[in-house]
């Protein structure tokens, strides 16, 4: 490269500033372009593409990838809430969850009040499956559970149920007892799915905290953060549209997919 | 449809070389590449490491970038490769980050969005992957029914065998200005159906094995790679050979003529200089129809 012409009045510092100002300028507008309500939905408009496209493509009851037991990752990360702290919570943990009882209500004929031995003697399922986190990662485990859609038949579904919310123990942004409860939902198929489980035992053993004690969901189709854990309430409802900021769960309010296939 | 060439004043001649709905897929096909490799390095830096088989053996990643804090509470970063560690401090693993320093996998120029957004990240590379996807497959139709991927793109015996005199020829940054710059060379030809026919597929096919609901409905897809952490880890090594592509893509479009090129790709005309062909052929009448 030759040298700047003197006459120019361009030193290097100065035309390094520059650029460093515009570049800093273009990834300032890319936030902004990405920020805009507008684009965001326009963008968004490919979740409801890749729903349709999985759900052309898998039968009702397809199941998910089945591993063996060689195949458990010995070390399973445990993330996002590890131990909730609300008094509540505690009270239970302490106990070793013996006073727990999982509510299942909203649009059902009968609402059930269930104990941890009601929900050992429901109609079970154990599976070996990947856990895929939206983070990247990937573990293998063993969960055994409840199986959700005998749990709903038995409550009875109103004609006008869609949905399926799970609402938890863990409390977000906010002092204990005062922030907002972990939520997730999932659509009928999805709850009716064989593998679709509320698990009480991992890897063969009593559920750890870490990964959601006493009751943790399992939606073996889609990614992690829709498997809630610390489970405390089941609610059958026809949208989702009036909870919290309306996208069906604590991580699609915040930008993240409700359908959570890819 | 061929359109004629044209005479220009100083005798050279300028030829109709790529299709409208060649050039338009051309320039979506870079859109969607950019905002795919951003957006791809986004998701990646919210875990910045990639492994083989099923799942992921967090102790022995194949490749990873992480921060370690020092005993004076800076941070260096390091990149991991099969074993091997490298301090990349302000460029991989940890940097500033507002003022302070942050484990930070990858600057804020290399993702979209520049911030720290997953959610965001997503939600861009699944909508560009569609488009990408789309503009792909409107691309090889309209090759295949044109008949241009097999006249202009598939290399004929005689080309093939002189495949070792074409690379000499751009290892000298030899580029031919005449006639025989009407077609792509052997080298054009079989990079550009490496990256159409294996590099650009692959991407998808790599992309779908990561996903837990296409995994319910083909089960063997993730399994052809070894797995999803594997066919992640293909995901990025065909994104980056991609990258590779289209740095030596540029390098030869400045060593064959910046505007010469780019006008090509926007009006679809090229000149070239017959005079500079060794086998001259009969100059094109200027009244040619």
């Amino acid at each position: 490269m030759s040298k700047k012409p003197a006459s120019l009045g361009l030193d290097r510092r100065f035309v390094t500033r520059a650029m460093a100002a515009a570049g800093a300028a273009v990834l300032a507008g890319c936030e902004r372009v990405a920020e805009q309500p507008a684009i965001r939905g326009f963008v968004q408009s490919a979740e409801g593409l890749n729903l349709r496209l999985q759900r052309l493509l898998q039968n009702r009851t397809a199941l998910a990838q089945e591993f063996t037991p060689a195949d458990i990752s010995p070390v399973f990360k445990a993330n996002g809430e590890t131990y909730p702290s609300t008094p509540e919570y505690e009270h239970l943990a302490n106990r070793d969850f013996a006073e727990y009882r999982l509510e299942i209500g909203g649009l059902v004929e009968r609402p059930l009040s269930l104990s941890l031995a009601d929900l050992r003697a429901a109609p079970a399922r154990s599976q070996i499956t990947r856990h895929d986190c939206v983070e990247g990662w990937s573990c293998i485990g063993q969960w055994k559970g409840a199986r959700l859609g005998p749990l709903l038949q038995r409550a009875g579904l109103k004609p006008q149920a869609r949905y399926v919310v799970f609402w938890c123990f863990d409390e977000w942004d906010g002092p204990p007892g005062r922030g907002q409860p972990y939520y997730e939902s999932i659509d009928l198929i999805d709850a009716f799915h064989p593998q679709t489980i509320l698990a009480y035992e991992m890897n063969g053993e009593v559920l750890p905290i870490a990964h959601g004690a006493p009751l943790r969901l399992r939606v073996e189709r889609q990614l992690g953060y829709k498997m809630a854990k610390y489970i405390r309430r089941i609610e059958a409802v026809e949208s989702f549209a009036h909870i919290a900021d309306g996208r069906g769960g604590y991580w699609p309010d915040r930008g993240y997919e409700w359908y959570a296939g890819i | 449809m061929a359109r004629a060439d044209v005479r220009l004043k100083d005798g050279r001649l300028s030829v109709y070389r790529h299709p409208a709905a060649v050039r338009l897929a051309h320039w979506v096909n870079l859109a969607c590449l950019i905002v795919l490799l951003g957006s791809g390095l986004q998701i990646l830096m919210a875990h910045p490491a990639l492994y083989l088989g099923s799942d992921s053996s967090f102790d022995r990643p194949i490749a990873a970038m992480t921060a370690e804090e020092q005993p004076d509470y800076t941070l260096k970063g390091y990149t991991i490769v099969l074993g091997h560690k490298v301090e990349t401090t302000g460029l991989f693993g940890a940097m500033e980050e507002g003022g302070y320093p942050s484990p930070r996998a990858l600057p804020p120029w290399l993702t979209l969005p520049p911030n720290r957004d997953l959610a965001t990240g997503r939600a861009w590379h699944f909508f560009f992957a569609w488009l990408f996807a789309a503009n792909g497959a409107a691309y090889v139709a309209h090759g295949l029914i044109s008949g241009r991927i097999r006249r202009e793109l598939v290399p004929t015996g005689a080309e093939l065998r002189g495949l070792g005199g074409s690379i000499l020829e751009h290892l000298r940054l030899r580029f031919p200005k005449g006639e025989a710059a009407r077609h792509y060379n052997v080298l054009q030809k079989l990079s550009y159906l490496l990256v159409l026919f294996v590099l650009m597929p692959l991407m998808v096919v790599t992309g779908m094995s990561m996903s837990p609901g296409l995994n319910a409905a083909l089960p063997w897809l993730p399994e052809l790679f070894g797995g999803r952490q594997s066919a992640r880890t293909v995901h990025f090594l065909v994104a980056m050979s991609l990258v590779l592509f289209t740095l030596v893509h540029l390098a030869m479009v400045v060593a064959a003529g910046v505007w010469n090129e780019v006008r090509s790709m926007l009006t679809g005309r090229y000149v070239i200089d017959p005079s500079q062909t060794p086998a001259a052929r009969t100059p094109v009448p200027e009244d040619h129809p």
